[in-house]
């Protein structure tokens, strides 16, 4: 993590986030006047941590989780917890998700977990489910109130009548650009319950999901998609604050439709590049998001790296900490009503690597 | 008419130099070094340099009267204090760090293992403050020494014009750095085998030993070479899992404190060297960037068969120690525990024990003829 000089006052709150950078911030409705209800939290994802045989596993990948847990553990201040945002495993094997589990098991926070597809369609989340609970829940935290979606699911004719065996299955939904794959969606009994869940909470109170998927429409040959994206989008409609934050991109993503404002998170296993850039396909890649730079594949470890995100007012500024590569913080902007990046956003700031893209 | 007479002026010109380097190379001892980066407020005059190699040399520079650059950094061992592990400065005091080579710094784009310093000239400020090198605690003796010395006054009115009060570190730093840029070396069998088409100036072990080291050894991936020039670094900051892995279980509160509070260079420089489980958070002790927790700066590899023993810390006493540490995956001893925050790269290298053999045979035609242990 590159720490700025003034990085520490930047996390005490609402009026540094003006002096640590250009933006007009220095307006931030604060959320909370109690500042005792400020608080941060880390946000790692998407390790794919990938089983070769015995005891062996893909180094590069166990390296990148290694390396996420003991710098989350150096945290100042302190993160009140962790999400850990799916796809610990490459393709569901017990091997992987207990490898996983053993790494996860250093960090000195409390952890929630995120279901990925990577986890699941091996035995349908049956071995996570032992380690890590619920597929789907939620919690109140300081006046923000959580909820975690398994938004990775899909058709239950794919899920249980097409493959001869779990393993294929597995394999199938991994693919990227495969005709046999289907699309993420988080289902009308989810979303019934979500439905329920949402009713005890005030309009006013922040609200913020964790999926893997994006909750939006972006990307269809790579599932950078949920089916049913806008039904859930309707069901935090209401709300004053939403947030979704989501893995599986593997990239610096983020986007506002309505009052939702949405942040995608970096994987530490390997980036993805952006669907903008695979020209013969159709894509809906938010036109908000400033792309990262190009990886330099010299630096296995550079476009990985995971998240420390603030969330004293109520809404999201997400640093990214990036190995090899420059972090980023992209920041809720009430004046202009969305998430921008706190130094990238204007054009003529940009790096060539960014317009490259 | 002008233009065609400057173009044939200029093409003699080049075919000149070409008769220069090209033709006798043995003749060329920067042969395969880029030119040396001169600074624009410090040009290279024969007075400067003869004035900064007097500094470089001067004892009464520390508290003892016996430490000078030289101490740490002597021609005589390529410009190290070969075969110390660390340091030795006043009364034999010792740092956390082994002692880096003057050769070729001047390619360096940052100066010490952590990279504090980012020219010659501020570097060579900061030994002479430091408790545990030239012992002082501040550049005032030194200043009363240049500018009372007659044969000092002399020479810095001479090279910068100045007498008294006027003369600052700044002039004797810039002397100093002047004298250091003209320690560089290249011109050994490796650069005229591979710059100068001498085909026999490597053995058949050292040719292969090449092969690895920019192949299956990875080794050029930072120790760069390229197609006219090779540094050997690559000017970057990297846990290789060297003295980091000793202090693991302190990075917390170690980081921590650093994460805290922010320090002057001259307050690192102090604890880096004086504290060693400070020492070893590296280059993250300067710019508190966790990607950088126990990363220390690339080192050349020209004439690194004379400087062992190895390392920031001096802890691997052979070359073919440091390729098995490689090896190794980033540990000295198999079994050891990786370092959590071990650079990207650094992995496994399953080399047989003779390729390992061959990259140390490779290495140890880097070294340049002036520094080349006398034969026979």
């Amino acid at each position: 993590m590159k720490i700025k000089p003034n990085r520490r006052e930047f996390l005490k709150g609402a009026g540094a986030i003006a002096a640590a950078s250009t933006l007009p911030l220095s307006t931030v409705e604060i959320a909370f006047a109690d500042s005792k209800k400020n608080f941060t939290f880390g946000y790692i994802s998407d390790s794919h941590i990938q089983h070769i045989k015995g005891n062996q596993f893909v180094n590069n990948w166990d390296r990148g989780l290694i390396r996420s847990v003991a710098e989350a553990n150096l945290m100042q201040p302190k993160p009140d917890f962790v999400v850990f945002g799916g796809d610990l495993a490459q393709l569901g094997t017990k091997p992987e998700l207990d490898h996983g589990a053993e790494m996860l098991a250093k960090l000195n926070y409390k952890t929630y977990h995120v279901l990925g597809e990577h986890d699941y369609y091996l035995d349908l989340g049956e071995y996570w489910s032992e380690l890590f609970g619920d597929h789907y829940y939620s919690w109140d935290h300081k006046g923000v109130h959580f909820i975690v979606l398994n938004s990775i699911i899909t058709f239950k004719e794919w899920t249980f009548d097409r493959w001869p065996t779990p393993e294929q299955r597995m394999l199938e939904m991994a693919g990227l650009d495969n005709p046999n794959g289907s699309p993420f969606m988080v289902g009308d009994a989810q979303r019934a319950w979500l439905a329920k869940d949402l009713e005890k909470v005030s309009k006013d109170t922040p609200v913020v999901v964790f999926s893997h998927s994006p909750i939006q429409k972006l990307y269809k040959g790579w599932n950078f998609w949920t089916d049913d994206a806008e039904q859930i989008q309707a069901l935090l409609a209401p709300f004053a604050d939403a947030t979704v934050i989501y893995g599986h991109v593997h990239q610096i993503q983020y986007n506002q439709i309505g009052n939702i404002s949405f942040h995608a998170v970096m994987a530490t296993a390997w980036p993805w590049p952006y669907p903008s850039t695979y020209a013969q396909a159709e894509h809906t890649m938010p036109k908000l998001t400033v792309p990262m730079n190009r990886a330099d594949p010299f630096f296995e470890r550079d476009a990985t790296g995971w998240q420390f995100i603030d969330m004293s007012n109520g809404r999201v500024s997400m640093s990214y900490n990036l190995a090899n590569n420059t972090n980023r913080t992209v920041a809720y902007d009430p004046a202009s009503g969305k998430p921008v990046d706190t130094q990238f956003q204007d054009v003529g700031n940009r790096v060539p690597p960014q317009i490259h893209y | 008419m002008r233009k065609s007479l400057f173009t044939l002026l200029f093409a003699v010109g080049l075919l000149g130099a070409i008769a220069v380097f090209g033709g006798d190379t043995a003749e060329n001892p920067l042969l395969g070094l880029p030119p040396v980066p001169i600074p624009e407020d410090n040009p290279q005059t024969p007075e400067k340099i003869a004035l900064g190699e007097k500094l470089y040399r001067e004892e009464r520079f520390s508290t003892t009267g016996d430490v000078a650059c030289l101490t740490c950094h002597d021609p005589e061992k390529a410009f190290t204090d070969s075969p110390l592990k660390t340091s030795e400065g006043i009364e034999k005091k010792t740092g956390t760090r082994n002692s880096p080579t003057v050769i070729n710094s001047a390619y360096f784009s940052t100066q010490f293992w952590d990279g504090r310093s980012p020219d010659l000239e501020d570097q060579a400020l900061h030994p002479f403050i430091n408790p545990v090198e030239h012992g002082f605690v501040d550049h005032e003796p030194i200043l009363e020494i240049v500018r009372t010395d007659p044969e000092y006054a002399t020479a810095f009115n001479e090279v910068f014009n100045k007498s008294g009060e006027q003369i600052t570190m700044r002039e004797v730093t810039l002397a100093i750095a002047a004298f250091e840029r003209t320690v560089v070396a290249g011109n050994s069998p490796f650069d005229r085998f591979f710059y100068a088409g001498e085909t026999d100036a490597l053995t058949e072990q050292q040719k292969r030993g090449f092969d690895l080291f920019v192949n299956e050894g990875r080794c050029v991936s930072c120790h760069v070479i390229e197609q006219t020039q090779a540094l050997f670094t690559d000017n970057r900051f990297h846990n290789i899992g060297v003295g980091i892995s000793n202090i693991q279980k302190d990075v917390p509160e170690l980081a921590t404190t650093f994460l805290e509070a922010e320090r002057t260079v001259s307050e690192v420089d102090v604890e880096v060297l004086t504290d060693a489980r400070t020492s070893e958070l590296g280059r993250f002790a300067i710019n508190r960037d966790m990607d950088d927790i126990g990363s220390f700066k690339t080192p050349t590899l020209r004439n690194v068969a004379v400087t062992a023993p190895y390392m920031h810390d001096g802890s691997i006493e052979t070359l073919k120690d440091t390729v098995i540490h490689y090896n190794n995956g980033g540990v000295t001893d198999v079994g050891d525990p990786v370092n959590d925050f071990l650079s990207g790269g650094i992995r496994p290298l399953n080399l047989e024990e003779e390729q390992i053999d061959d990259i140390v045979a490779f290495m140890e035609a880097l070294t340049s003829p002036e520094f080349a242990p006398d034969e026979g």
